[in-house]
């Protein structure tokens, strides 16, 4: 494969061989080289009109200078980099500059609401106006055009699936962020009064979950040295078997600390599900309102106005 | 050969784990503990396990044990200083030490056994 430093010498060189041998000896990719570096302005004018007529554009998500900017930058770093080495491997280094380019239109465009399919149309709307160029430039030379073709194509799926593949990975990033912060968000333990905790579970409780919830109050345990935590499940839709199960195992471990646990919040229905199901808490108090496990906690740690209310 | 020291505090003994407790070392502690509380007369057991960082089912075990020898022997026990990772592994092996009772600290287990000494004085 023939490098060339600068466009001026390629440029000269692509046309001399045109006129005189190419029509016999053509190579792989020097008409894609040719068409990319001569007729820039009219394929990036073309192609955006593409774009632009695409049903997939979405005009409510993002500016048409930025698909301008986007398109013409694209283009430069494609031509940029079929002049730097070959076109059928886009893992190597020549192609880096145009993979990150793409991994962060891609990023860019997962968050701002695309559809992966809006995503991976910026690329093979390219095609088209590619094709049409070369269709030209072969002529009657169907052989040549075909090869041609053929190479293009491949060189925009592999392309066109980067986006796709980067994509799903901010994607799942995102989701995974979520994830953490709703980990974080949903089990909070918070400190009412001296020696008591509360922990307002709100949402599912499934294992992890359970061991995230068991862990931070086992440690706020440590923290504050509480004796007595409430535990309020007003949040938690559904108790069956596991939930209880899970509850029970809370329950436990905090004794193990030296806390005991009250129950709250526990709804009329969830109280019958809760004796329907066999559950036993017998062994854990339990009361129907924060406000009366409360009062419970305060009666047994016989407490009175914490130091700095005091007056 | 390593022992867990057994401290006598006035009517109460001490019992602190220092050393990772391997099954040796805990058949050792349930032999000399019961002979101590019987020789004693200790109204009272204080088992700080705060050091402790790993447990498996079989030390789990032999904690309840020595707590129910103990009480057995008219003395109650107290487990204390149970660190949050090992009160998980316990409940998860199912061991939630029902019937020993458990504080957070050894100023906390003291204080409850004494309140117990004082109910029964009464």
């Amino acid at each position: 494969m023939p490098s060339f430093g600068h466009p001026v010498p390629y440029r000269a060189l692509g046309y001399h061989k045109d006129t005189q041998e190419s029509r016999s000896m053509p190579t792989a990719g020097q008409t894609l080289r040719k068409v990319l570096a001569q007729s820039q302005k009219e394929l990036l004018a073309d192609w955006i009109q593409a774009q632009q007529s695409a049903t997939t554009l979405r005009i409510d998500l993002m500016k048409d200078g930025e698909l301008r900017e986007q398109s013409r930058e694209f283009l430069s770093l494609i031509q940029g980099a079929s002049e730097a080495g070959s076109l059928e491997q886009i893992e190597g280094s020549h192609w880096a500059p145009a993979r990150e380019f793409l991994a962060r239109v891609s990023r860019s465009r997962a968050q701002h609401g695309f559809s992966p399919a809006q995503t991976a149309t910026f690329v093979f709307s390219l095609k088209q106006p590619l094709f049409t160029r070369l269709r030209a430039e072969f002529g009657q030379d169907a052989q040549g055009l075909a090869e041609e073709v053929w190479l293009t194509t491949e060189l925009f799926d592999r392309l066109g699936l980067l986006t796709t593949e980067s994509y799903v990975k901010s994607r799942e990033e995102i989701i995974q962020r979520q994830q953490r912060e709703m980990m974080e968000l949903s089990t909070p333990v918070v400190q009412l009064w001296d020696n008591i905790l509360a922990l307002p579970l709100i949402g599912t409780l499934d294992s992890e979950r359970t061991q995230v919830v068991m862990e931070s109050l086992l440690q706020k345990i440590v923290e504050t040295g509480a004796s007595i935590a409430i535990i309020d499940i007003t949040g938690v839709p559904t108790v069956d078997t596991l939930v209880a199960q899970h509850l029970l195992k809370t329950v436990a471990a905090a004794r193990l600390m030296g806390a005991d646990c009250i129950i709250s919040g526990i709804r009329p229905q969830i109280a019958q599900t809760i004796v329907h199901l066999g559950v036993n808490l017998s062994e854990v108090t339990t009361k129907a309102s924060l406000a009366d496990a409360f009062a419970v906690a305060l009666k047994r740690t016989q407490a009175k106005l914490p130091q700095q209310f005091a007056t | 050969m390593e022992k867990i020291p057994i401290l006598k505090m006035g009517r109460f003994l001490l019992v602190t784990v220092q050393v990772d407790m391997h099954d040796q070392l805990a058949m050792q502690l349930q032999d000399d503990l019961t002979s101590r509380i019987v020789a004693s007369k200790a109204r009272g057991v204080l088992i700080d396990i705060s050091s402790l960082e790993v447990v498996d089912s079989f030390i789990g075990r032999m904690i309840s044990n020595i707590a129910a020898m103990a009480r057995v022997l008219d003395a109650e026990t107290v487990v204390v200083g149970i660190q949050p990772a090992v009160a998980i592994t316990l409940v998860e092996l199912g061991l939630s030490l029902e019937g020993v009772r458990t504080a957070l600290n050894v100023d906390r287990g003291m204080a409850l056994l004494q309140e117990r000494l004082a109910d029964e004085q009464r």
